[in-house]
């Protein structure tokens, strides 16, 4: 395979004859392919095909000379709170908790697909659409998710939440800031559940 | 009977081989060197990243800061004001080196020292480096970051912000970077995640099959 196709054929004319320098003008081009898969391969590894994926996200407009009313606007049965703890612990409550005489069913889930925070989030969002029907609610209330991730949970969690959001099309929901009654509720339920 | 031979001709595979080799040549975008390693977490989000004008923070795992911008001219007119501003007295080749360099993260205090460093020792030093300082408010003296980010935004106000963080940050770490984000009145910017699959029997699922019937 690997020669340069010298015209060495017409040997058969004998010897003693002496043959015309006629050259064939073929050449071989194994190399040359070598050399072209050698770079293809090395295109291949340093490009990035896939663009990286992006998720944007929108951060409620905050001003410090504006005090915030819009938490107490949003109705308490539309609401569910998500805290958000260390080992991908997932917390949530129905309501926001802003009666400190009723505190509410603190209950632990994850991330996981099967019977995780999606099922969660996918029945209150029943819960809502029923009370609308029997008129409880008017078509404008949204379920509303708020975010409250603790100091020892991680961006994974947070993005997996906010993920979460969009892939059960929750409109309304907002990260918030942890507050102490929160940290409370969660030492309660590892408290609980003898932290297990 | 004739024996055949067995020479091939490779006119037709190497038109094949270069035909590609055109096209990846083409095609590619060389893997932009980072600091750092950084995994990031998975979304079902589909938005591609921007091709230009795009102000890049990275956080590691252990909450470090780095801090980039795609374009040069950017790059070269923010390193101009912050030299000024800060008093960092740096060389002409020290901006050089910013101008063509990668995602820094260093103190601006270490700046003149890190971008003097010829690149095989900048890569060690990244390594050690402790990221840019921040702070959950912009206010605070010792939040660098925000001074980056707006100094930046002046250069090039079209920036489009995008936060690159490890899935095993800490919550704090990017607290502070969207604290800061927050403070210079920044409420909406990018998140880098990975792809994953759209689970089935949900609401995102629906509209995906949805839009795909209609098509």
């Amino acid at each position: 395979m690997a020669e340069m196709e010298v015209a060495d054929k017409g040997g058969k004319k004998g010897p003693g004859v002496k043959k015309g320098k006629k050259l064939s003008t073929r050449v071989d081009l194994t190399p040359m392919v070598d050399l072209g898969f050698l770079l293809i391969t090395f295109f291949m590894m340093t490009t990035t095909l896939n663009k990286p994926k992006t998720m944007e996200i929108n951060m409620p407009y905050k001003d410090e000379q504006e005090q915030i009313e819009d938490e107490t606007k949003i109705k308490e049965s539309v609401a569910l709170t998500v805290l958000l703890s260390k080992k991908h612990r997932v917390y949530y409550y129905e309501g926001m908790a802003t009666d400190p005489e009723n505190t509410p069913e603190v209950k632990i889930t994850g991330f996981n697909p099967e019977k995780g925070i999606r099922d969660v989030i996918i029945n209150k969002k029943k819960d809502v659409e029923e009370m609308k029907r029997r008129g409880q609610l008017t078509a404008k209330d949204k379920t509303t998710v708020l975010i409250k991730p603790d100091t020892n949970s991680t961006y994974e969690d947070l993005v997996n939440i906010l993920d979460e959001m969009a892939i059960n099309d929750i409109r309304v929901y907002a990260i918030v800031d942890i507050t102490d009654v929160d940290r409370e509720f969660i030492s309660e339920t590892e408290k609980a559940n003898n932290d297990q | 009977m004739p024996k055949k031979s067995t020479n091939v001709d490779m006119t037709a595979m190497c038109d094949v081989a270069f035909l590609l080799l055109t096209f990846f040549m083409l095609a590619t975008q060389f893997r932009p060197d980072e600091p750092v390693t950084v995994t990031t977490p998975n979304s079902i989000s589909e938005i591609p990243l921007p091709d230009a004008d795009i102000m890049l923070i990275t956080v590691d795992p252990d909450g470090r800061i780095f801090f980039s911008i795609d374009n040069q001219k950017v790059r070269e007119d923010l390193i101009n004001k912050l030299d000024e501003m800060k008093g960092l007295n740096l060389t002409e080749e020290e901006k050089k080196s910013f101008v063509i360099g990668a995602s820094v993260g260093v103190p601006f205090n270490r700046l003149k020292e890190y971008l003097g460093a010829p690149p095989e020792q900048r890569d060690a030093m990244d390594k050690q480096a402790a990221g840019i300082p921040t702070d959950t408010l912009v206010t605070s003296e010792r939040n660098e970051l925000a001074l980056w980010i707006k100094e930046a935004r002046y250069s090039n106000p079209k920036l489009r912000i995008t936060i690159k963080a490890d899935a095993k940050a800490s919550y704090p770490d990017i607290k502070k970077v969207i604290g800061t984000l927050e403070g210079w009145k920044i409420f909406k910017f990018n998140l880098i995640t990975g792809l994953k699959a759209v689970p089935p029997g949900t609401a995102a699922y629906e509209e995906v099959m949805g839009g795909r019937k209609e098509e």
